[in-house]
């Protein structure tokens, strides 16, 4: 059964200096929440795994938590770049950023194969382009049924896998719904796995379509409510777009996003349901 | 964005945003990217395909938004789909195989074989003078949709001779190099500027002048350009937007 405990417990005892660490959300259910924990914990030498780093991975990254990125699309939807990501790659600011970079398709291929228990997964995919040239874990593989070349990617398996959700029973059961992005396979491929949830009910109402992760499969829930914030909890917060615009300037300037961090983040005690707010 | 008035009563923006509308007929299935993609295929819905099937990347699939999603995963676009699935299964059984007839793509820089990249700007991968966000769903919609239409506004920064990386393979380095590289979707067919339009040549594959916005000169389109920009033997010039459509497309930009 995943033991219940509090966020900041939750990061002591889960991620360490030098982790890997794979903190998932597709737009949806983002846990930022925990992210920032491990900015006030002061993690370093992470290598951050994510498909789409956004707002919590520039300030994880701005923060000097990074050592490397692993991804597919660092960007700040809707609005334009990380400018915490792009000082660190262009600059070496706070650190130097390592980056490992491939597609969705492969991100997500290798999310798959870490969560089966295999060495690595096939797609149709890369192929031409100059990615395959620029990222070592791409490789050609020959099908021994067909002799058709397809490309390979590893797995991916994190020491810790991080996820938002809706909610959670009192056994650690997690009910995830709406878009679930790669929650299940981040959790499953990840040696150990923390699930922030809005909240923690007695017992967990069916819904259609919803993906439900068993306590066991599970190392440990925290009740976070608001902790997707600035991303959203589909039935319970709506995504606050103002956040990820204002993010845009605070983000800009070394100085600012310093003052932010300080304000917004390592002055807190995490308890604030708005969660390092942009404002 | 380019708010200079092309002609009396629209902008070259909208005017860009209306022909990409335009481009997607009735009951196609679309992959859709956030920004001037979801823009048009939304205002196709809402005009002439009300049939059409917008396929996010988030996994929703056949999202009838009453408003233009602010993110590929605005909660909008899970509420009103036929179905939502995971990410992985978004890219492995929807797009992989080939069930979706039209990939929608804007690019940073996009060259004369239809090349796309999102990833850096500058030659040196590892000292670049612009890292951009990257591939994200790109490579393999550019490999696997039936074909690809990319909107993107037209300037010599842009339109360039060759891209400084391939993160999505146009027509690679010219005719037979798709089929080389076993890419199944027939590729690039159509690219829509604020200038006009430009499609691949059919005997050499490189992106041609075919069509111009009204208002605009065969000379502004060969000036933002970054490559001997070749001009179709019939020319043909861009209707201008409807009331209706302008109407729409203002309304869904600000409701």
């Amino acid at each position: 059964m995943a033991e219940i405990s509090s966020l900041a417990d939750a990061v002591a005892d889960l991620v360490h200096d030098g982790d890997s660490v794979a903190l998932e959300g597709f737009t949806h259910l983002i846990p930022t929440a925990a992210g920032q924990e491990i900015i006030r914990q002061g993690r370093r030498d992470l290598t951050l795994i994510r498909m789409t780093p956004d707002v919590v991975y520039d300030q994880l990254i701005g923060a000097g938590c990074a050592k490397k990125l692993i991804f597919s699309w660092a960007g700040n939807p809707g609005v334009g770049s990380l400018h915490r990501f792009r000082d660190a790659v262009q600059r070496g600011w706070p650190r130097p950023l390592e980056i490992e970079e491939h597609s969705h398709a492969g991100m997500a291929n290798r999310y798959v194969a870490g969560a089966a228990g295999l060495p690595f997964a096939v797609l149709r995919g890369y192929v031409g382009t100059d990615l395959v040239d620029r990222t070592p874990t791409i490789a050609p593989i020959t099908c021994p049924f067909t002799g058709e070349v397809l490309t390979a990617v590893p797995a991916l398996n994190p020491d810790v896998g991080i996820v938002h959700a809706q909610r959670a029973d009192r056994h650690g059961n997690v009910q995830i719904w709406g878009i679930t992005g790669v929650h299940k396979e981040v959790v499953l491929a990840s040696a150990r796995s923390l699930v922030t949830v809005e909240e923690i009910v007695d017992e967990l109402t069916p819904r259609p379509g919803a993906v439900v992760l068993p306590g066991w499969a599970v190392t440990r829930v925290a009740e976070v409510p608001g902790g997707a914030h600035p991303s959203y909890a589909m039935d319970y917060s709506d995504r606050a777009n103002d956040y990820y615009q204002q993010w845009d300037e605070i983000s800009r300037d070394r100085d600012t996003f310093t003052r932010w961090l300080d304000e917004h983040v390592l002055a807190t005690a995490g308890t604030d349901a708005t969660y390092g707010g942009a404002e | 964005m380019n708010e200079q008035p092309a002609v009396e009563g629209f902008t070259r923006d909208e005017m860009m945003t209306v022909a990409a509308a335009r481009a997607l007929r009735d009951d196609a299935r679309c992959f859709v990217g956030i920004g001037r993609p979801s823009t048009a295929a939304n205002l196709a819905r809402r005009t002439h395909s009300p049939n059409l099937v917008l396929v996010y990347e988030s996994g929703t699939i056949g999202a009838k938004p009453g408003r233009l999603p602010l993110s590929i995963g605005d909660g909008v676009l899970a509420e009103t789909a036929d179905t939502v699935v995971s990410v992985p299964e978004i890219f492995n059984y929807w797009l992989q195989p080939g069930r979706i007839d039209v990939g929608f793509l804007g690019a940073a820089q996009i060259d004369r074989y239809a090349n796309i990249n999102t990833t850096v700007i500058g030659a040196d991968y590892t000292d670049p003078k612009v890292r951009l966000p990257g591939a994200g769903g790109a490579p393999e919609i550019a490999a696997s949709c039936g074909e690809v239409i990319v909107i993107v506004p037209q300037s010599r920064r842009t339109f360039v001779d060759r891209v400084d990386f391939v993160t999505s393979v146009g027509f690679g380095a010219g005719p037979g190099d798709r089929q080389r590289l076993g890419l199944r979707g027939r590729g690039p067919t159509l690219v829509i500027t604020d200038l006009g339009m430009l499609r691949p040549d059919p005997d050499t594959c490189e992106l041609t002048l075919t069509q111009l916005h009204p208002g605009v000169g065969v000379e502004q389109a060969v000036a933002a350009t970054g490559w001997p920009l070749k001009v179709a033997a019939d020319l043909t010039t861009t209707d201008e937007p409807t009331p209706q459509e302008l109407a729409t497309l203002r309304q869904l930009l600000n409701p």
